[in-house]
C-alpha cells in the first residue's frame, strides 16, 4: 500500500494540535511558532496533493480504504475529487495567515496564575479545527464524515466561547456573556442540524445496508439501488438542513452574526472561510450524488431561499452598526450565492460555486482580518467609532478597501469571476432567479462603500488619530492573501481546470444537461 | 515585427505605472508624477505607430487581434483575455491617450502642492489602463472588466480628497449609481450566453441579425441601461454633478473626456445588436434627446464652473446618444461628436481649473468676473472651447453637432421631426448656458472679495505644464472638426465597423445649417442680454421655480434621497428588527420555551430520598404490569 | 410444605420493607429496610431455586449478600459521617446537592 497521503493530512493538524497543548506555560512564544510550523507543513503536503491530483483522472484520487467498525459497515474510506481538493488547498492555506493574525489575540491577561495556559489552547484548538475540516473534505465514507462533521462543533464552541473579542465596548462581564451566549447558539444550532442529520445518516444505512458513498452512489445510478419517493425526500432533507445550518441559508442564519461577531477575527474567518465551507460542501457532495431525484425535487424552494440570503444578507449588512457583523450578513449573502450555483444544475453555476467557495474564503479573510487588526488598535467594533483612518493609516486602508473591492466582487479580482460564472449558469436555467441575484451587486456595493466611507474617510476622529499602520507581521497576512484575489482573478484557469472534471462528474449524477444556446438549438 | 503584439502593450504600460506608483511607497514622490506621464505617453506612441501600421493597409484589413490567454475556461463557458484593435478602438485608444497625456502633465503643475500626488498619478494610471482595455477587449466580459475598471479609477479620484465628507459621498454615490447600471451589462452578456452561447464580438454581433427582435430589444435595453450608468444620461445621470468633487484634471478626463463616453462607444459597438431592435433605438434615442434637454436646462442654472460644465457635459453626451440611437445614420457622427467633445471639453475643463487654481480655488462664478485680463492663456484656450462646444462655424463643434442635428432630422416621420427639434432647442440652450459661463468669468467687473481669513485672491496665469495642455487641446477643438470633415474621411474610416447609411433628410444641409446658426445668434444674444449688459449679482437671486428646480437638479437627487435613501434606510431599519425579533426570535423562543419546560421539570427533582424512592417503585410497578399485561396478550 | 408460600413471604417481606424505606426518615430505619428488601429478594432466590431444581438462584443469593455487605459498610460509614456533621441522622436533612 502506498504512503496514505489524505490521512497523513488530516493527521499532521492533529499532531501539532497535540503537541501545542502539551507545551508548557511559560513557553508561549514557542506553542504559537510550533502551531505555525504544523500548519505550513499542512500546507506542504496539501500542495502535495494538489500536485498528485489528476484532474483528468478518476473521480475519487488518492484513495485509502480500511475497515473500521465492521459489523455497522462503516469503513475509514478517503478520496478527493477536484472540488475536495481545492477546499482542501484553501484551508491549508489560511490556517497559517489566521494563526499569524492572532498572533497576540490569546495573550494571557496578567491577572491569571502561571498556570493559565491560553495560548497554548488557542493555537491547539485551530489546528484540531483544520485537522477536522480537512478529514471532513476527505471523508467518502457517510458515517466518517458525519463524526467529524459534528466534532468540529466541540472546538469551535472553545474557541467562540473560549477567547472573544478583547476590543468588545462596555464591561468585561457583559461582554464575556455575549460571547457564551453566542457560544452556546453556534453549538445548538449545530448540534440540531446535526442530531437530525444523524437520524438520516441511520435512516440511509437501514436503506442502503453501508455507509460507502462511492457504492451507494453507484449503486443508485444503475438503478440496484432503489429509494421510494417519499424516503429519499425525507433523507434529501435530513442531510441538507444540517448543511443549510452550517451553510448558513436563511432563515437558520441567525447563529452566524452572533458568532462572527463576539469571536476574535480570526476564529471569525476560521468559521465562514473553512468551517461554513463543509456546509456547502457537503450539498454538493452528498446531497446532489446520494439524493439526485429529492436534490431536483427541491430545488424551486432552495433556490427561493438562497435568493432570499442574498438580498436579506446585503439588506441587513447595510443596517448593521457592528463592522464585525457586517462581514457575517455579507456573508450570508454570499452563501447564497453559493448555494444558488449548486442548485442551478449548470456547469457554469457548479463550477463558480466551487470557485465561490474558495474566492469567499480568500475574500473574507482579508477584509475580516484587515477588520480584526483596526478594531484591535481602536478597541472598538462599532462603525461609529471611526472615521478617517486613511488619513492616519494609509496602508490598512489600502487593503481594507482591496478586501472591501473583492467582496463586492469587482471585476478582476478573483470573486467576479466565480460570481460571475454563478449568475450566468442560474440565469442559463432560471432568467427571473438570476436577474433578482444580480441586485445583489448593487447591494453588496453599498454595504461595502458604505463601511469604508464610514471607518475610513471624512475628517480624522481624535481617538483613531495616533493609530499606527500595519506592522510587518500584519502585512505578511494580508499582502499573500490579496495577491492571490488578484492572481486568481487574472488567471483562474488552474483552478477552473481542477474543478471542471468534478462537477462534470455531478452534473451526470443528477442528470442534468446545460441548456442550449438559443441560437445553436435553432439550427 | 508583428504590430499585434503591440496591441497588449497598451493597457500593460499604464497599469505597470498604477502597480509601481500604489505600491512603491514614499521613495517614488518625486519621481512619481514624471513616471506616471511617462508611462502615459507609452500607449499614446504605440497608438501612433499602429496607426500609422494601419492606415497602410486595406480597409477591411485594419482589424488586428491578439489572443493572451483563456481567461475562465469552464465547460461550454469561455471568456479569453484577448484584444480587438480595429477602427472604431484605434480611435478611441487614440483619443484616450492623447488626451490623457497631456491631462497628466497638467497634473504635474495641478497637483504640485499635494502631498499625496503620488498616489493620484497611480489612480490615473490605473484609469487609463481599465479604459484602455474597455475599448481593446474583443469580448463583453472583458469590456465589463474595463467597465468597472474605470468605475473603481473614477470612484477612487472623486473621492481624492478623502478628508472632505462631501468628496467621500460623491464617490460612492458615482460607484453605486454606476453598479445599477453594471446590473444592465452583466444581464445583457448572461442574455448573450444563452442566445449566442458566447459573448465575444465576433460570434455575437455576426449572428445577431437572424436572431428573433425581443431578445435583441432585451438585449439593447440592458446595454442601454449599462450606457445610462457610465454615462450620466437620465435616469442614472445624478452622480456626475457631484463627481465634480474630484481634482479638476480628473473631471476633465475621467468626467468630460473618456469615461462618460464608454456608453456611447458601448451602443456603437453593439450597433448591430441595435439595428435588429428598433424598439431599443428608440429607447436610446429618447434616453438621448431627454438627458440633452436635462443637461442643457441644469447646466443654464448652475452657479459652480464645473457643475454647469458638468451639465454641459451630460447634454453633449446625450447628443452623442441620440445619434448613436439613430443607427447607421448616425454612428459616425456619435463618434465623432465625441473625440471633438473629448478636445474641447477636457479643454474648458483644463481652463475652469487653471481659473481655480489662480483664485484659491474658489468654484462661484459670481465670484470670478474680468479674468481675461488676469489669465489671458486661460481665456483666449477657453474662448476657443467656448466657441468650438456652441458650434460656431469652422470649429470642431459646428462640424460634429451640425451632423447630428441633421441626421436626427434624416431618421424621417414624426420621430425625425421631434428629435431634430430637440436637438436644435439643446443647440440654443447650449449657446446659452455656455455664453453665460464666459461672461461670467472673464467679463464683467471684477467680484471676488477677501475671504474669512481676510485672504484676498491673487489671479495669476497657471505655469507652463498646465497652459501648454490647454493650447493643445484649444488646437484640437478649433481644428479637429474641420479636419475630419474634409472629404468626410472620419466616415470613411469608420465605415467599416459602423456601416454608414446615409438616410434621407426632409430638410436640406444648408436649411439645418441655417436654422443652427439662427438658434446659437438666440442664445448667445439671450446671455449677452441677461448677464452682459447687466452686472452680475454676487449672490443669487431667488430665480423662479424653473430656475430654482434645476439648480438642485430639476429635483431628481430629491427623489432619490426620498424614495431610495430615505426608503432604504427605513428598509433596512425594520429588516434588522424582524431579524432581530422575529427570525431569531423563534430561535430563542424554542430556546427559551424547551428552558421553561425544563425549570417545571426541575421542580420534580425535591430533593428528598423518598419521592425519588417513590419514583423508581412506581417504575418499577408499571413496568411489571406492562410485562404481565403483554403476557396475558 | 408449598415452596410458594415462601415467595409471598417473600413478597411480603419486600413490602414492609419499601414502606419503611417510603415512611420513614431516620437514616439508619431506612437502611435496616432496604435490607429487609435485599433478603426479601434473597428468600424469592433460594425459593425459585428449588422450585426450578438448579442451583443458579442461591447463587445469585451469595452475591446479594456479599452486595449488601459492602453497601452495609459504605452506607454505615455514610451514615456515620452524616451524623457526624450535623448530629442527625435524617435522610431529609442530606440536601446539599439540592438546587
Amino acid at each position: 500500500m502506498s504512503f496514505p497521503l489524505l490521512t497523513a493530512t488530516a493527521a499532521l493538524p492533529a499532531v501539532g494540535a497535540i503537541a501545542t497543548a502539551a507545551v508548557p506555560a511559560a513557553r508561549r512564544a514557542a506553542a504559537k511558532w510550533l502551531a505555525l510550523f504544523f500548519s505550513l507543513a499542512t500546507l506542504v503536503l496539501a500542495v502535495v496533493v494538489l500536485v498528485r491530483f489528476d484532474p483528468d483522472g478518476d473521480r475519487y484520487q488518492l484513495t485509502e480504504s480500511r475497515a473500521w467498525i465492521a459489523d455497522f459497515g462503516v469503513r475509514y474510506e478517503l478520496g478527493v475529487d477536484g472540488i475536495g481538493v481545492a477546499l482542501i488547498a484553501l484551508t491549508a492555506l489560511l490556517i497559517p495567515f489566521i494563526i499569524l493574525a492572532g498572533w497576540h489575540d490569546a495573550d494571557p491577561l496578567e491577572t491569571k496564575s502561571s498556570r493559565w495556559r491560553p495560548t497554548q489552547g488557542f493555537f491547539a484548538l485551530i489546528l484540531a479545527v483544520e485537522a477536522m475540516v480537512i478529514i471532513s473534505f476527505e471523508a467518502t465514507d457517510v458515517f466518517l464524515f458525519y463524526i467529524f462533521f459534528e466534532a468540529m462543533l466541540i472546538p469551535m464552541y472553545f474557541l467562540i466561547g473560549g477567547f472573544g473579542d478583547r476590543a468588545h465596548a462596555g464591561s468585561d462581564e457583559k461582554a464575556s456573556a455575549q460571547r457564551s451566549y453566542a457560544a452556546v447558539k453556534f453549538l445548538l444550532y449545530n448540534l440540531v442540524g446535526g442530531l437530525i442529520m444523524l437520524a438520516a445518516v441511520i435512516g440511509l444505512y437501514v436503506v442502503a445496508g453501508n455507509f460507502s458513498l462511492q457504492e451507494i452512489a453507484e449503486a443508485r445510478a444503475n438503478g440496484s439501488l432503489d429509494m421510494a419517493t417519499n424516503t429519499e425526500r425525507l433523507l434529501f432533507l435530513g442531510f441538507f438542513f444540517a448543511f443549510a445550518v452550517k451553510a448558513p441559508l436563511w432563515p437558520l442564519h441567525t447563529w452566524l452574526p452572533n458568532a462572527m461577531g463576539e469571536a476574535t477575527a480570526p476564529v471569525a474567518v476560521l468559521i465562514t472561510a473553512v468551517v461554513d465551507k463543509v456546509g456547502t460542501f457537503a450539498m454538493l457532495r452528498f446531497c446532489l450524488q446520494l439524493f439526485p431525484e429529492a436534490s431536483k425535487w427541491a430545488t424551486p424552494v432552495i433556490l427561493v431561499l438562497a435568493l432570499i440570503s442574498i438580498i436579506y444578507g446585503a439588506l441587513l449588512a447595510v443596517g448593521q452598526r457592528d463592522i464585525k457583523r457586517l462581514v457575517a450578513y455579507a456573508s450570508i449573502s454570499h452563501f447564497g450565492f453559493i448555494i444558488l450555483g449548486i442548485f442551478a444544475m449548470t456547469s457554469q453555476g457548479q463550477s463558480g460555486a466551487t470557485l465561490y467557495m474558495v474566492n469567499h474564503g480568500l475574500s473574507t479573510a482579508a477584509l475580516m482580518l484587515v477588520a480584526g487588526f483596526l478594531i484591535s488598535r481602536r478597541g472598538s467594533r462599532l462603525i461609529a467609532d471611526y472615521g478617517g483612518v486613511q488619513k492616519v493609516a494609509p496602508v490598512l486602508a489600502g487593503t481594507f478597501l482591496v478586501g472591501g473591492l473583492a467582496t463586492l466582487s469587482l471585476p478582476g479580482l478573483a470573486p467576479f469571476v466565480s460570481e460571475f460564472l454563478v449568475l450566468v449558469g442560474v440565469f442559463a436555467r432560471y432568467p427571473a432567479v438570476g436577474i433578482i441575484a444580480t441586485l445583489g451587486i448593487v447591494l453588496a456595493a453599498l454595504y461595502t462603500l458604505v463601511l469604508y466611507q464610514r471607518t475610513m474617510t471624512g475628517p480624522v476622529k481624535p481617538e483613531v488619530s495616533a493609530m499606527p499602520d500595519l506592522r510587518v507581521r500584519e502585512l505578511a497576512v494580508v499582502a499573500p492573501l490579496i495577491a492571490l484575489l488578484i492572481g486568481l482573478g487574472v488567471y483562474p484557469k488552474p483552478l477552473t481546470e481542477l474543478v471542471n472534471p468534478a462537477v462534470k462528474h455531478t452534473m451526470s449524477d443528477v442528470q442534468k444537461k446545460d441548456p442550449q444556446p438559443e441560437v445553436e438549438a435553432a439550427k | 515585427m508583428n504590430t499585434e503584439n503591440l496591441i497588449a502593450l497598451l493597457v500593460a504600460a499604464p497599469l505597470l505605472g498604477a502597480a509601481v506608483l500604489l505600491c512603491g511607497g514614499r521613495r517614488l514622490d518625486r519621481v512619481g508624477p514624471w513616471l506616471g506621464t511617462l508611462l502615459a505617453a507609452v500607449p499614446f506612441v504605440i497608438g501612433l505607430v499602429l496607426f500609422t501600421d494601419m492606415l497602410g493597409k486595406g480597409a477591411e484589413e485594419r482589424s488586428l487581434h491578439q489572443h493572451l490567454f483563456s481567461w475562465i475556461p469552464v465547460e461550454g463557458f469561455q471568456a479569453d483575455v484577448a484584444f480587438q484593435l480595429d477602427q472604431l478602438s484605434m480611435t478611441f485608444v487614440l483619443l484616450i491617450s492623447g488626451v490623457g497625456t497631456l491631462i497628466h502633465l497638467y497634473s504635474i503643475g495641478y497637483m504640485e502642492h499635494d502631498e499625496r500626488r503620488r498616489r493620484f498619478f497611480g489612480y490615473l494610471n490605473l484609469f487609463l489602463a481599465a479604459m484602455l482595455l474597455l475599448v481593446l477587449a474583443d469580448n463583453y466580459l472583458l469590456l465589463y472588466v474595463g467597465w468597472e475598471g474605470v468605475g473603481l479609477a473614477s470612484y477612487l479620484l472623486i473621492g481624492f480628497w478623502q478628508h472632505k465628507p462631501s468628496a467621500a459621498t460623491a464617490a460612492k454615490k458615482a460607484f453605486l449609481v454606476n453598479r445599477v447600471g453594471d446590473m444592465g451589462l452583466s444581464i445583457a452578456i448572461m442574455l448573450m450566453f444563452t442566445t449566442f452561447g458566447t459573448f465575444a464580438f465576433e460570434p455575437v454581433l455576426g449572428a445577431a441579425e437572424e436572431t428573433s427582435e425581443g431578445k435583441l430589444t432585451a438585449i439593447g435595453l440592458m446595454l442601454l441601461l449599462a450606457a445610462c450608468g457610465k454615462s450620466a444620461q437620465v435616469p442614472l445621470q445624478s452622480w456626475l454633478g457631484d463627481a465634480m468633487e474630484g481634482p479638476t484634471p480628473v473631471s476633465a478626463l475621467i468626467h468630460a473626456a473618456t469615461m462618460v463616453t464608454a456608453g456611447v462607444y458601448l451602443i456603437v459597438r453593439s450597433g448591430v445588436i441595435f439595428n435588429g431592435a428598433p424598439d431599443a433605438q428608440l429607447a436610446v434615442t429618447v434616453v438621448g434627446a431627454v438627458t440633452l434637454l436635462f443637461g442643457a436646462i441644469v447646466g443654464c442654472a448652475k452657479d459652480d464652473i464645473k457643475k454647469a460644465l458638468a451639465g454641459s457635459t451630460m447634454s453633449q453626451i446625450g447628443y452623442m446618444i441620440l445619434a448613436a440611437g439613430l443607427g447607421p445614420i448616425g454612428y459616425v457622427f456619435a463618434i465623432m461628436h465625441l473625440v471633438t467633445h473629448g478636445f474641447f471639453k477636457a479643454g474648458l475643463f483644463l481652463g475652469a481649473g487653471s481659473v481655480m487654481h489662480g483664485m484659491n480655488d474658489e468654484v462661484d462664478m459670481r465670484k470670478y468676473g474680468g479674468l481675461r485680463k488676469y489669465m489671458p492663456v486661460t481665456f483666449v484656450t477657453f474662448g476657443l472651447g467656448y466657441l468650438a462646444i456652441i458650434g460656431f462655424p469652422g470649429l470642431s463643434g459646428f462640424f460634429s453637432k451640425d451632423k447630428i442635428i441633421e441626421a436626427a432630422f434624416a431618421k424621417g416621420g414624426t420621430e425625425g421631426w421631434i428629435l431634430g427639434s430637440v436637438a436644435l432647442l439643446g443647440a440654443a440652450i447650449t449657446a446659452y448656458y455656455m455664453t453665460r459661463v464666459m461672461i461670467m468669468t472673464f467679463f464683467g467687473e471684477k467680484r471676488w472679495e477677501p475671504d474669512a481669513q481676510g485672504n484676498a485672491p491673487h489671479p495669476h496665469e497657471s505655469p507652463k505644464s498646465m497652459t501648454i495642455p490647454m493650447i493643445l487641446l484649444a488646437v484640437g477643438s478649433v481644428f479637429a472638426g474641420g479636419f475630419f470633415s474634409i472629404g468626410d474621411r472620419f466616415m470613411h474610416w469608420l465605415e467599416p465597423v459602423t456601416h454608414h447609411d446615409h438616410g434621407d433628410s426632409p430638410l436640406s444641409a444648408a436649411t439645418v445649417t441655417g436654422a443652427t446658426m439662427v438658434v446659437l445668434v438666440i442664445g448667445v444674444s439671450m446671455a449677452w442680454v441677461q448677464y452682459g449688459r447687466r452686472p452680475v449679482p454676487s449672490v443669487a437671486p431667488r430665480g423662479s421655480l424653473v430656475t430654482r428646480a434645476a439648480r438642485r437638479d430639476l429635483l431628481q437627487d430629491d427623489f432619490n434621497h426620498v424614495v431610495l435613501v430615505r426608503g432604504g434606510e427605513h428598509l433596512t431599519r425594520s429588516l434588522v428588527y424582524v431579524d432581530h425579533t422575529l427570525v431569531d426570535g423563534v430561535v430563542n423562543g424554542t430556546a427559551a420555551s424547551v428552558g421553561g419546560l425544563s425549570g417545571r421539570l426541575r421542580k420534580l427533582q425535591n430533593g428528598y430520598a423518598r419521592s425519588y424512592a417513590v419514583s423508581m417503585f412506581g417504575g418499577a410497578a408499571v413496568l411489571i404490569v406492562a410485562t404481565l399485561l403483554m403476557r396475558a396478550v | 410444605m408449598n415452596p410458594v408460600n415462601y415467595l409471598y413471604l417473600a413478597a411480603l417481606l419486600f413490602a414492609i420493607g419499601a414502606t419503611g424505606v417510603l415512611i420513614r426518615r431516620n437514616a439508619i430505619v431506612v437502611f435496616m429496610c432496604i435490607e429487609l428488601m435485599l433478603n426479601a429478594c434473597n428468600l424469592a432466590f433460594v425459593a425459585f431455586s428449588r422450585l426450578h431444581g438448579n442451583l443458579d438462584g442461591q447463587i445469585i443469593a451469595f452475591f446479594t449478600m456479599v452486595v449488601a455487605a459492602a453497601e452495609v459498610v459504605v452506607g454505615l460509614a455514610i451514615i456515620v459521617s452524616l451524623f457526624r456533621s450535623r448530629h442527625s441522622a435524617s435522610v431529609d436533612d442530606a440536601s446539599l446537592m439540592k438546587l
